[in-house]
């Protein structure tokens, strides 16, 4: 258990965008969240990540590395830049690189807060007498090693916003990757495949499947069924707010109360 | 681009003569003047018209047949200007610096010149603060002479009533414009670009008002004189030398331009500190969140960067050079009044900057050498300084929308640093 949303219930005035939702992610594998457009995904996945603070109901993060019977992080009451630091980290539906700098820099200020910690709050480095040459040349490893992985690394030095738009989405996951030293314990990834041609989709489920062999969990918003079906260890469904299915791929692939939510309520009468 | 046609060309000169005609006519072709009776009397030019208008339409003419008919377009890509820019910017910051280092000298030390040029580094350095809270954080301060004042305040009253040096007061008054600095910042983390300017607007409107009004304190309208002059490390420069002065200690001749030399040099020295300062910031962690808190907020902080702390620190290290040339305004003045912190310098501080280019250290010195000096520079011309002024600001917004140096040069790199070109990078959003 990694995860655990408790009755989550997010309202916007008179509206019930999530509706007592629970639900959790195990350790070490890709759950997929999925649901017809306006379900719910979204603003789900922006309670997990402290974009929004939920109306009721608790979102509970297990560190993997904790020893048994440590309390268990509340997501739902830390700050929002508090969130990542816990091991949570997540990209965007629309991709929000930092257009202007470089893919390395991109992947350098993901990991700001290790190497902050390294620099005697700013004046050491300054003065240069800190750990931060070394820790800068770490950290331009890292950046090095997740730019391979997603086959960035000879457009290290272009701007993000010149990248194409399949390598820019690739970017967003290796700057989510490089936030936490060791990988975050959970990536929170906001429809990865939109936009991705055949090819591209293909080689995203991999680079995910790589990730979770990494030890990184994976939660996952996705309209390709395609891909979700093919990756995702557990699939959980949204409608209306409400959770309708959780299970393993097949079992919910097959649940009428799915395929209704898709294909709309006639097809099941 | 073809041949140009003639005809057009002649038609396209006409057209900017009517132009030309338009606005002359008034401003030149048209005078009052004190008659002989004392009464007004219309003096009119229409001779000084024609040739003016002559001109334009030959300028244009040959303007065209040379270049060919282009329109003029509002472009941010990287054109062959930013090119040849770029190389020649890298001999280019070396060389100012190897100037400025040595003005006295190459000045033969000229007051005149000296003092100009302790104005340009004065505002250069105030760009190159401001720099870091408009151009690298993008939050858009339209009140930084509050912090230029309350330096300057800050030594003048240390200073007048508690008698302590200037080398003691120069980094409380740092401290003390950061303090303000954050205590500006706290209230409008949450507003963005429009509201967050119209604040500071207010904020450094507040500051001069006080200043105006708490009359036991600071004097009101009436200021504070007698701010006590920088000493060279404790030897203080008198015109009458002897045992204990600068020219005394170090025999030579007492002469008044070893002040003048002195404070230039120490301007110079503050503001390559800025420079350097801000330039080894951005290499640096807090620098590049600077950066991405300007690019994109709220991938900042879904990347764990507390947000409140960066735009802090961006705030208190721009006020803090803005306090370090508030002392040193003070102490060149002798005398400081709420006059000289009016909204007017905030303006030309920001017009420095982005006419400089947001984030690029040598385009705001280039801009403040330009704004400051060139303005200086075209005092003969009395009142139509300000539209020589105001021309040039307009070319140069016309031809370079980014300001001066409109790329971005990244702070790391695995090959070769290329410039990033300005429109991908982002203004900020306050």
């Amino acid at each position: 258990m990694l995860l655990q949303v408790q009755d989550v219930t997010m309202r916007f005035g008179g509206l019930t965008a999530v509706d007592r939702v629970t639900f959790a992610a195990a350790a070490g594998q890709i759950t997929a969240l999925i649901g017809p457009n306006g379900a719910g995904k979204t603003t789900l996945f922006n309670c997990i990540t402290g974009f929004y603070r939920p109306s009721g109901g608790a979102i509970l993060l297990h560190p993997p590395g904790a020893e048994t019977g440590a309390a268990p992080v509340a997501l739902h009451r830390l700050a929002g830049h508090r969130i990542a630091r816990a091991g949570v980290a997540r990209t965007f539906q629309n991709i929000r690189l930092f257009p202007g700098m470089t893919a390395l820099e991109n992947l350098l200020v993901a990991q700001h807060n290790a190497l902050m910690a390294t620099t005697g709050w700013g004046i050491g480095a300054v003065l240069g007498l800190s750990r931060y040459p070394a820790a800068e040349r770490a950290a331009v490893e890292k950046a090095k090693q997740w730019l391979q992985a997603t086959q960035l690394l000879d457009r290290a030095d272009d701007p993000a916003g010149a990248l194409p738009y399949g390598a820019q989405r690739r970017l967003e996951i290796a700057r989510a990757m490089c936030t936490s030293p060791d990988g975050p314990a959970l990536l929170c990834l906001d429809e990865p495949a939109a936009g991705l041609n055949p090819r591209e989709s293909e080689e995203l489920a991999k680079l995910l499947l790589q990730i979770r062999a990494g030890g990184t969990s994976i939660l996952l918003i996705e309209h390709d069924m395609g891909v979700v079906m093919r990756i995702s260890d557990r699939v959980v469904v949204l409608d209306h707010g409400q959770r309708i299915a959780d299970g393993p791929p097949a079992e919910v692939r097959a649940d009428p109360r799915v395929i209704a939510a898709y294909l709309g309520e006639e097809e099941v009468e | 681009m073809g041949r140009t046609n003639p005809v057009a060309a002649v038609k396209d000169a006409a057209l900017a003569a009517l132009v030309a005609f338009g606005l002359f006519a008034m401003m030149v072709g048209l005078r009052t003047e004190i008659g002989p009776e004392g009464a007004l009397v219309l003096r009119q030019r229409w001779g000084d018209v024609a040739i003016l208008c002559g001109l334009v339409f030959l300028g244009r003419l040959l303007l065209t047949l040379w270049l060919g008919r282009r329109r003029v377009a509002a472009s941010t890509k990287p054109g062959r200007w930013t090119a040849r820019l770029q190389q020649a910017g890298r001999l280019f910051a070396p060389a100012m610096l190897a100037v400025a280092l040595t003005l006295p000298v190459l000045s033969g030390g000229d007051r005149y010149i000296l003092d100009l040029g302790i104005l340009v580094l004065t505002y250069v350095m105030l760009g190159w603060g401001l720099n870091i809270v408009v151009g690298l954080a993008g939050l858009l301060d339209l009140g930084y002479v509050a912090f230029y004042g309350i330096g300057a305040y800050s030594y003048a009253l240390l200073a007048t009533e508690f008698g302590l040096s200037f080398w003691l007061c120069l980094p409380l008054a740092g401290i003390l414009a950061a303090f303000w600095g954050v205590l500006l910042g706290f209230p409008v983390l949450r507003l963005r670009g429009d509201y967050l300017a119209i604040v500071t607007l207010a904020f450094g409107e507040i500051i001069r008002v006080v200043l105006l009004n708490w009359v036991s304190l600071t004097g009101g309208p009436n200021g504070i004189a007698g701010i006590p002059r920088p000493s060279f490390f404790g030897l203080p420069f008198s015109a009458a030398g002897g045992e204990g002065s600068f020219a005394g200690f170090f025999g030579l001749e007492p002469s008044p331009s070893h002040r003048v030399i002195f404070l230039y040099y120490l301007i110079l020295g503050l503001a390559l500190l800025t420079n350097w300062v801000t330039i080894r910031l951005r290499r640096q962690p807090l620098g590049r969140a600077w950066e991405a808190l300007r690019e994109d907020e709220i991938a900042c902080r879904a990347l764990g960067i507390n947000v409140t702390v960066t735009k802090l620190s961006a705030f208190a290290i721009g006020a803090m050079f803005g306090g370090f040339a508030g002392a040193f305004f003070a102490t060149r003045q002798a005398f400081v009044s709420p006059e000289s912190f009016t909204f007017i310098e905030s303006a030309i501080i920001l017009a420095i900057v982005v006419l400089g280019g947001l984030g690029s250290q040598v385009g705001v010195a280039v801009a403040a050498l330009v704004m400051i000096g060139g303005f200086e520079v075209f005092r003969d011309l009395g009142d139509y300084r300000m539209l020589v002024f105001g021309g040039a600001m307009v070319v140069i917004m016309v031809l370079r929308p980014r300001g001066l140096v409109g790329t971005r040069t990244p702070s790391i790199a695995l090959g070769e640093k290329r410039a990033i070109s300005g429109e991908l990078v982002g203004e900020g959003h306050g």
